[in-house]
């Protein structure tokens, strides 16, 4: 067993937060999960410290897509409910 | 005064992206095994207040839900996403079908009271009922001046006044109110954040009181009834034609022309 490596902790957290995302995502958890997970198995071989922590860049620029999605999702569909007569 | 303290007020409701439908017994909305969310005007409401505090206008940020325990991970929510200390006023199931705008303006109210805050922050509507009462009630109650449908929202250099922009027919209006006052935010207040799993797992530290509505001096007796709960009519299907000669006939036989 080789040694864990430092940044192993990061990228589970990098994981973990993207799942929790993922529970929201509009084609359902189970669809994301797949991708998700499908992913991180890519850069499983991925052994140079610089390139995990661009990945990891990487995944984090996701994480915040998904939160501006989610909230244009939600932003719009407010609009649409209680401000119809809106030209903006 | 130099930092205030604000109540903000968080609803649980049904989630906005789920569709809702009628109990067979036509008294309400099937609400068991559905999806439950923060009220999106409330995270608004939440999000002005955390960002006053981090501006170090506000110095606590009290988010406040009436309504069974499943209400506290509304409360959980708010926590995640800034919130100091969350309240909990713990109303029963069979209660809290009735439980209107008028009584959350009363426990509402009477917290304010209690923590002595200088601000209270609610969203202007919930999804579910629509009222956009409990700001208004609220206010009312306190005697304290409101502002409501909040657009943008500054507090003044001395800590005693607030300026509140609302959207109106054809343009803005603003206005100053003098603190402490209740302000409801409208849709374009800000854009909230979202709650991450970090931050979530950091609110589990945070402080949470459940309260029962007589600790605060409140009777929920109802004072409106619910007569009955319907869906919307169905749109009814429609029908295609060939010709023109068709059409001025089906719509001849329809009455239209």
């Amino acid at each position: 067993m080789k040694m864990a490596s430092p940044l192993r902790g990061e990228v589970l957290n990098l994981y973990k937060n993207l799942l929790h995302l993922g529970r929201e995502y509009p084609k359902g958890a189970d669809y994301f999960r797949s991708r998700l997970k499908a992913a991180f198995l890519k850069n499983k071989e991925v052994k140079d410290p610089e390139q995990i922590k661009q990945l990891i860049a990487q995944g984090e620029f996701v994480i915040k897509e998904l939160e501006a999605l989610y909230y244009l999702r939600k932003y719009r569909a407010m609009k649409q409910r209680y401000y119809k007569d809106d030209n903006e | 005064m130099a930092a205030l303290r604000a109540l903000v007020g968080v609803k649980r409701v049904i989630d906005y992206a789920v569709k809702v439908r009628v109990r067979a017994d036509g008294a309400g909305v099937a609400a068991d095994g559905v999806k439950h969310s923060m009220n999106p005007f409330c995270e608004i409401a939440l999000e002005e207040a955390v960002r006053l505090r981090e501006r170090g206008a506000v110095r606590e940020v009290l988010a406040v839900s009436c309504g069974p325990p499943a209400c506290q991970e509304t409360i959980r929510t708010a926590l995640a996403m800034g919130a100091d200390r969350g309240v909990h006023v713990e109303v029963a199931a069979p209660d809290y079908e009735r439980l209107g705008p008028f009584q959350v303006a009363q426990l509402l109210a009477a917290l304010a009271r209690r923590e002595e805050v200088d601000l209270v922050l609610l969203g202007k509507q919930a999804i579910d009922d629509d009222c956009n009462q409990t700001g208004q009630m609220t206010a009312a109650l306190l005697d304290w001046p409101q502002g409501t449908f909040a657009s943008a929202l500054t507090l003044e250099p001395d800590g005693q006044w607030l300026r509140v922009e609302r959207e109106v027919d054809g343009g803005l209006e603003t206005l100053r109110l003098r603190l402490p006052a209740v302000v409801t935010a409208d849709l374009r207040l800000n854009e909230p954040r979202y709650a991450t799993l970090p931050n979530i797992m950091k609110a589990k530290k945070k402080a949470l009181a459940v309260l029962a509505p007589a600790a605060l001096g409140v009777e929920l007796a109802p004072r409106v009834t619910v007569l009955r709960v319907e869906e919307p009519p169905q749109r009814q299907a429609g029908l295609r034609v060939e010709t023109v000669a068709d059409l001025v006939a089906k719509l001849r036989e329809s009455g239209c022309i």
